[in-house]
């Protein structure tokens, strides 16, 4: 009887878990399934990438090439590559372009609310990595636009900024695995009419925050460092006495002037968002006379009339293909910044500073070919190997390259022909878009959601539904005439 | 030998005015009246099969013939276009160009006036010839563009503008073209730039679009009425004077069906309003921005309805957008037989419209109909396509000559020709590139 017991116990528990197992696999949404479907089938150890087109980013062009990826990492590159393992992932290219995984090197992707700690003019504390979203809907579609990396930043509201973020868009993956690791830590300055604000309306009653002039913007950086130089005296003075001294009383510790210390120290970046000429001199001498490197001019859309001076200081430039005129500090702006910057010896990369320009920053480097005749490599290092250097990943990403991550974007065609698409994205060997396989769910999708609508439409027939288990038991409950597809507002 | 001297002179004389042009080339470009001919081009004529290898002949700013066995007349200046096309120049659908210089810079924006009604209101007025724009747009191809008001219910008229010219009758080539609305509400529209998160429009925002399109039929309604007692007047004096209404004069061409309306809806529920109301209305629509378009392609096919489509190059409208809608939107479109153009929307981005296209082209719409999206298409939509829009004898000549495909991005424009001059490829751009390239 006890065991007659014991195995109708066994097999109700069995039941139980392969039918909780159904509701699960039936509960999917739309991003998770995409993404598991793409990545469902576990990531082979390698990859065999066949003959394409290979534009390397770093060491020319290789037709009818080959890619192998294993790990995760790029173990060959050239022609008449094989496999090693029996398991591998064959995709076929023939007809087909690679180029490394795109890099933006001026995004605010995945940003949770607003990017813009814009209540005080020195915000050096706040950070991105604690607001990425890694289930934003404009994720995907830069993926499918080839993007994999990108450096997400603060805005420019305020003079010094937040710590930035430097994320593989691993759509699916928790957002801590986003993190590019070893990235070195960078902080968002801005100068000119944005931290001025003067493009924008004040609120009634509010008074208008200093600094008003690019003349306050000067100060108001002087003055963080001037503070900071005094906190890490402080701090160092504290140090230096605390083992003898059992009286010493550390100094308060202050998170933003931390970030600059960090800065003083070399070991925080400078990514400066500007415009005019003047003001990117200003920034490069305060650097000169305070002690701190400017790392990257983001947009620096004046750059190209004092390239020489940015070029003497190793400061890079990030900057749009042609955007301009939207604001007066942009009426300067021409499409052969890029170029001519390059040609005076600045390394520069061409960015988005939007989730839709993200999508087509291939074409975006084609412009470089186009105004000022960039060669093809050199223009397709601005999307690629250049960002990776400005951000300090170049060692792991950026090129193709053996041992480099197996980050990489495969093209219909060439990535500065308009009448491109990019088929496939892959970020460190794994498969984070795939035209094909999109294509594919965009079925199952409209189905699916069909049958959610009906469900839903079905139950509000059957009257108001009991509140979930985070909701006031007196939660508005919608009414029913709100999901009906004659008032449906996406309809 | 005084006589030999004269005759001397005079012959001197003769030479001068003759041949004055080739030995000092006017440093002053003018509008038209030279004589071209653009030699062993690859042409494509748009509106027939490509001609391989032929010549075009401009005079007096207007194209004289086209093809591959044509007679150059012996004072034309001769272009050299071995291993070059020659192509129509490119029609932005709607822009605005002339009438904005720095958008943060409000004295110098013109776009868009207060109130809802502004029938009246129409841009030809405060085109500025002068602005930067013009050059930069028209160095990568563009030669015309249809440059619209934007603000309000009613913005306003619209003039199709070549993009070039001392004063802004120079370059009007049409005037007016349509009668501008935008469609109540945009609800549930996102960012062309970002998904917004907007999850579509309560019963309130709804309300209040029913009552703007309310408001928008009465206008139509009373500008009818307004026609209609005009006309009796003029047919019977005795009828009681009736005082003179600007916006309701501006709209009797719209609801006689003389001018056709643009209006700029861009999500389905407002497109099928919007032809709805043209409809109930009895005047003629063609709709602009037209993202979700493709969602309604039947119906506006079988209402003849054409889409003005763009900016290509923004985000798909919904959160559950297939990630290229705003791209395959035009490709859908032309197949299920809707007249199509493409439209910048903007000033600054104009020179990018060829890429809009090209984009579209990806993304599923043949090539050669991205081609004539913007070029004989707009041309037909707004009514000139016997002037412009294909290289065709007796048409204006507004051509350029490239080193490839004009929709691909590393294409050149060689020579561009607007209204038969040929236009320095300089601008704003070139000029500041060439001055700090020169720094010491």
């Amino acid at each position: 009887m006890r065991r007659f017991n014991l195995i109708i116990s066994m097999i109700l528990v069995l039941a139980m878990s392969l039918t909780s197992f159904a509701q699960t696999a039936g509960r999917v949404t739309k991003t998770a399934s995409v993404a598991t479907s793409a990545a469902a089938q576990a990531t082979p150890r390698e990859t065999l990438i066949q003959n394409a087109t290979i534009l390397t980013a770093s060491h020319g062009t290789i037709r009818n090439g080959s890619i192998l990826i294993r790990d995760g990492k790029i173990a060959a590159v050239g022609e008449n590559l094989k496999a090693t393992g029996a398991n591998a992932r064959i995709i076929d290219a023939t007809g087909k372009f690679v180029t490394p995984g795109i890099i933006d090197c001026h995004s605010h992707t995945a940003g949770e609310g607003n990017i813009n700690e814009g209540t005080l003019s020195v915000t050096a504390m706040v950070r991105m990595q604690d607001i990425i979203d890694p289930n934003h809907p404009n994720i995907y579609r830069e993926l499918a636009g080839g993007l994999t990396t990108a450096n997400v930043l603060h805005g420019s509201a305020n003079a010094i900024g937040g710590q930035n973020a430097v994320v593989k868009l691993k759509l699916g993956k928790p957002v801590d695995d986003w993190f590019v690791k070893d990235a070195p830590p960078g902080i968002k300055f801005a100068l000119g009419e944005n931290p001025k604000r003067s493009n924008f309306g004040g609120l009634p009653g509010v008074p208008r925050r200093y600094p008003v002039t690019r003349m306050g913007v000067e100060e108001t950086i002087r003055d963080a460092f001037t503070r900071a130089k005094d906190y890490q005296r402080e701090w160092r003075e504290y140090e230096a006495k605390k083992g003898k001294d059992k009286n010493a009383i550390a100094p308060r510790r202050d998170l933003a002037l931390d970030a600059l210390v960090e800065i003083l120290e070399g070991k925080r970046m400078i990514h400066s968002h500007c415009y005019r000429n003047d003001e990117i001199l200003m920034l490069l001498n305060l650097g000169d006379e305070i002690g701190f490197h400017v790392q990257t001019l983001q947009h620096v859309l004046e750059g190209y009339k004092v390239a020489d001076e940015i070029a003497a200081h190793k400061t890079y430039g990030s900057t749009f293909a042609d955007s301009w005129s939207y604001k007066l500090e942009a009426y300067d702006a021409i499409p052969y910044n890029a170029a001519l910057m390059t040609a005076r010896g600045v390394n520069m990369s061409v960015n988005s500073d939007s989730d839709e320009r993200a999508r087509r920053l291939y074409l975006e480097a084609a412009k470089g070919m186009k105004y000022g005749g960039m060669s093809e490599e050199a223009a397709l290092r601005m999307v690629t190997l250049n960002p990776a250097i400005q951000l300090g990943i170049d060692k792991r990403t950026g090129s193709i390259d053996v041992g480099k991550d197996a980050d990489l974007v495969i093209f219909s065609q060439h990535p500065f022909s308009v009448y491109t698409m990019p088929e496939t994205t892959i970020i460190e060997g794994e498969i984070y878009f795939d035209r094909k396989t999109d294509l594919q769910q965009r079925e199952v999708l409209k189905h699916e959601k069909e049958e959610l609508i009906k469900a839903e439409r079905l139950r509000r027939q059957s009257g108001p539904r009991p509140p979930r288990q985070d909701e006031k038991p007196d939660a508005a409950q919608p009414s029913p005439t709100e999901l009906d597809p004659e008032t449906d507002p996406m309809n | 030998m005084k006589r030999n001297g004269i005759l001397f002179v005079g012959f001197l004389t003769i030479c001068a005015l003759a041949f004055g042009d080739r030995l000092w080339p006017r440093a002053v470009a003018q509008t038209g009246g030279d004589t071209y001919a653009i030699r062993n081009a690859r042409i494509v004529t748009v509106s027939g099969p490509v001609i391989e290898k032929g010549t075009v002949v401009i005079v007096n700013g207007k194209i004289a013939a086209v093809g591959a066995d044509v007679q150059v007349p012996a004072n034309a200046r001769v272009i050299d276009a071995t291993n070059l096309s020659v192509y129509p120049g490119m029609i932005d659908a709607g822009s605005e160009i002339g009438l904005t210089e720095i958008g943060s810079v409000s004295g110098s924006v013109d776009t868009a006036e207060i109130g809802d009604n502004n029938a009246n209101i129409h841009v030809d007025v405060a085109i500025h010839p002068d602005s930067s724009h013009i050059a930069v747009t028209r160095v990568n191809g563009i030669t015309t563009a249809l440059t619209a008001p934007g603000g309000g219910l009613i913005a306003g008229q619209s003039a199709l503008i070549n993009l070039d010219g001392w004063v802004p009758r120079d370059m009007i080539l049409k005037t007016p073209v349509a009668m501008h609305i935008n469609w109540p509400g945009g609800l549930g529209l996102g960012s062309e730039f970002a998904f917004s998160g907007q999850r579509g429009a309560s019963t309130e925002l709804r309300k209040e679009q029913d009552k703007q399109v309310d408001n928008l039929k009465k206008i139509i309604r009373d500008a009818r009425a307004y026609a209609d007692a005009k006309e009796a007047r003029a047919k019977d004096a005795s009828l009681p004077k009736q005082d003179i209404d600007l916006k309701m004069e501006a709209l009797i061409p719209v609801v006689r069906g003389a001018m056709p309306v643009v209006i700029n809806a861009n999500i389905e529920r407002d497109i099928k309003g919007a032809i709805a109301f043209a409809d109930e209305m009895k005047i003629k629509a063609i709709i602009a921005g037209g993202v979700e378009a493709y969602r309604v392609a039947d119906l506006l096919k079988a209402k003849n309805i054409p889409v003005i489509i763009g900016p290509v190059l923004r985000m798909p409208n919904r959160e559950d957008d297939a990630y290229d809608a705003a791209f395959a939107n035009a490709g859908l479109l032309a197949k299920a037989g809707v007249k199509i153009a493409f439209q910048t929307t903007d000033s600054a981005t104009s020179r990018d419209l060829p890429y809009n296209a090209g984009m579209a082209a990806a993304f599923g719409l043949p090539k050669e109909e991205a081609l004539k999206a913007v070029t004989i298409y707009p041309a037909e939509i707004f009514g000139v396509a016997d002037r412009i829009g294909s290289i065709e004898p007796g048409k204006v000549a507004n051509l350029i000559v490239t080193d490839g495909d004009p929709l691909e991005i590393i294409t050149q424009v060689k020579h561009l020709f607007i209204n038969g001059r040929q236009v320095p490829l300089t601008s704003r751009h070139t000029e500041l590139y060439e001055k700090y390239k020169a720094r010491p």
